[in-house]
């Protein structure tokens, strides 16, 4: 590759600029962190930069079980459990139903079923408050609005064209005379897909996963609009702590409830790495 | 042999049924649905009484509405600028054979698996007056030192750049890298013999090869930019004031605040144009290749 040389202006130039950076984008973190272990007083009189001087574990306590969202004062860990309950459905059945679109697509191609796809991708880019409202209608109809069954199937909707482009992609890949010897031997359409085609996907199941657990948790406005107040997933029970508070500010317990909110995806960032990249850039190629 | 079961035929349509579904329901017609009431004159339910383009008009006269776009315009532009300018610099520098690359890259893009609203509530602690970056200045000696943008109706909108930058760029600097990393060795090996400066080969060599994948990050930041409302939400609430108001903001105030769903469904359409007029190349593209 480019030059090798050590310790001249140029590689120290560089690198000052890669830690000046790393050191802005780390600067929220560790102001999260530093505030979330802080008493209040230290909070009021102390700079947001600086170390605690005093550690307390109360505000993520507090966070926990305690922080008030309008009326009732139990904390996000009951966002918590919804968002575990919406983001489960909403991770197995969209990569379900992907893998049995891409499936369909790649290897039996139903008369129309090209058109329908194409119209799906067009579909992804359609702004959601288009869809809001009349979603929110049929759902009502249907009983579902505010419940568990309609977020679920409101992801669904959402995660359609993604899955099923990512997993039409990966089929499209495997040699086609696998298909056809498959046939041979007497395949049926679920048969094949159920004990040839899944059992290679484990790749691009785990690259969809990882998609769709970070989306899902990480989603507000849907959340908002179709989950219902007693199915309201963590960020938007964390953004109801923060802003309709009353009176003073509990920063620390603010910023323990925001490490919270953030662990799970964080914490499949972390260990995923690599693969986290890939699942969005992946995502990102449409068409 | 294999016996033609007419129910085998009907298997691969009936597996498409969701996706179908979700096609002509979730996608055509909610669009159209919405299209409808956007021509009528409903308040908090719809009603059958068409207006003609009469909600367009009032939406257009909405101060509120025009500031949103305006807002969005400028955020769009400022959003996508930075990302692309911070994401690319980043990208060229750690692929400069420096050692930590992956603890690099790891703090680089860490953000962006938090979501906007969480982005948003650090980035208004950190720069609320009086309480974040001011204070902190404050006691580091600069007394005269005042930081108020996110109260501050004229540059509020500039805060929410700043976090929503910090959230991307790591993306678009991970995207970039890889596309760097596509580029073929001998390039490089052709502009060295040839003499010509680094950042020259960068500029004009490299950075136009790499218009696939930019084109992909535009894709991808612009439709962030289209459904910017969580940061904006948790960051300063629309205010102060309707200082950082966005359209997705509006459209779900009046959807659901404010009983005005007609209005509401007509700002969501005039959000739609953009996109198909963005999309309509593409698709055609599409057809023409799929065609040949």
């Amino acid at each position: 590759m480019k030059r090798r040389s050590y310790f001249n202006p140029a590689r120290i130039g560089i690198y000052a600029f890669l830690i000046s950076a790393a050191l802005f984008f780390l600067l929220p973190l560790y102001v999260m962190l530093v505030t979330s272990v802080k008493p209040m007083e230290e909070i009021r009189l102390g700079n947001i930069f600086a170390l605690p001087l005093q550690i307390t574990l109360e505000p993520w306590r507090d966070a926990w079980s305690g922080a008030c969202t309008g009326a009732s004062c139990e904390g996000i860990r009951g966002g918590f459990w919804n968002s575990v309950a919406i983001t489960v459905p909403s991770t197995i059945l969209p990569i379900l139903i992907g893998a049995l679109n891409g499936y369909a697509l790649s290897f039996w191609k139903p008369r129309g079923a090209s058109t329908l796809f194409g119209i799906l991708m067009v579909g992804a880019f359609i702004p959601l408050q288009v869809m809001i409202y009349p979603l929110v209608r049929v759902l009502a109809t249907f009983g579902l609005f505010g419940s568990l069954a309609g977020i679920v199937l409101v992801h669904m909707i959402f995660a359609m064209p993604v899955m099923t482009l990512l997993f039409r992609n990966y089929y499209a890949a495997i040699p086609h005379e696998l298909f056809q010897a498959a046939r041979i031997d007497g395949g049926g359409f679920f048969r094949i897909f159920i004990h040839v085609m899944l059992p290679m996907s484990l790749p691009i199941i785990v690259v969809a996963a990882i998609m769709q657990v970070t989306g899902v948790w990480n989603d507000y406005i849907l959340g908002l609009v179709f989950a219902g107040r007693d199915n309201a997933p963590m960020t938007v029970q964390l953004n109801n702590v923060i802003n309709t508070t009353t009176g003073t500010r509990l920063y620390n317990v603010n910023m323990a409830a925001t490490i919270l909110t953030s662990l799970v995806p964080l914490a499949i960032y972390f260990i995923s790495g690599r693969w986290f990249v890939r699942g969005i850039a992946a995502g990102a190629v449409k068409g | 042999m294999r016996i033609r079961h007419p129910l085998r035929q009907v298997i691969p349509f009936a597996a498409l049924l969701p996706m179908a579904l979700t096609v002509i329901v979730g996608y055509l017609g909610t669009v159209l649905w919405s299209l409808r009431i956007s021509l009528t004159n409903s308040r908090s339910f719809p009603s059958d009484t068409f207006v003609g383009m009469a909600q367009y008009t009032r939406l257009f006269e909405n101060e509120r509405w025009l500031l949103s776009l305006h807002n969005l315009a400028l955020y769009g532009v400022l959003f996508i600028g930075a990302c692309l300018v911070i994401g690319f610099l980043l990208a060229v520098f750690i692929d400069q054979n420096v050692t930590g690359e992956g603890v690099l890259r790891t703090i680089f893009l860490y953000p962006y698996a938090m979501s906007f609203v969480a982005t948003g509530l650090v980035w208004q602690w950190m720069l609320t007056p009086g309480n974040g970056i001011e204070q902190a200045a404050h006691q580091f000696g600069f007394a005269g030192f005042s930081f108020d943008w996110i109260v501050d109706q004229d540059m509020v909108i500039y805060t929410v750049v700043i976090a929503t930058v910090w959230q991307a760029s790591g993306l678009v600097m991970a995207m970039m890298l890889a596309g760097l990393r596509g580029i073929d060795g001998e390039i490089w090996k052709a502009a060295r013999l040839d003499g010509i400066p680094t950042w020259r080969v960068y500029l004009s060599i490299v950075l136009p090869m790499m218009w696939p994948t930019i084109a992909t990050v535009l894709l991808l930041l612009s439709t962030a930019v289209v459904k910017l409302f969580d940061a904006v939400v948790a960051m300063t609430q629309g205010g102060p004031g309707t200082a950082s108001e966005v359209p997705a903001k509006f459209i779900m105030d009046h959807l659901f605040g404010r009983a005005n769903i007609a209005l509401a469904s007509a700002g969501a359409v005039v959000l739609l144009v953009p996109v198909l007029a963005m999309l309509a190349p593409y698709a055609y593209a599409r057809s023409r290749k799929g065609r040949a």
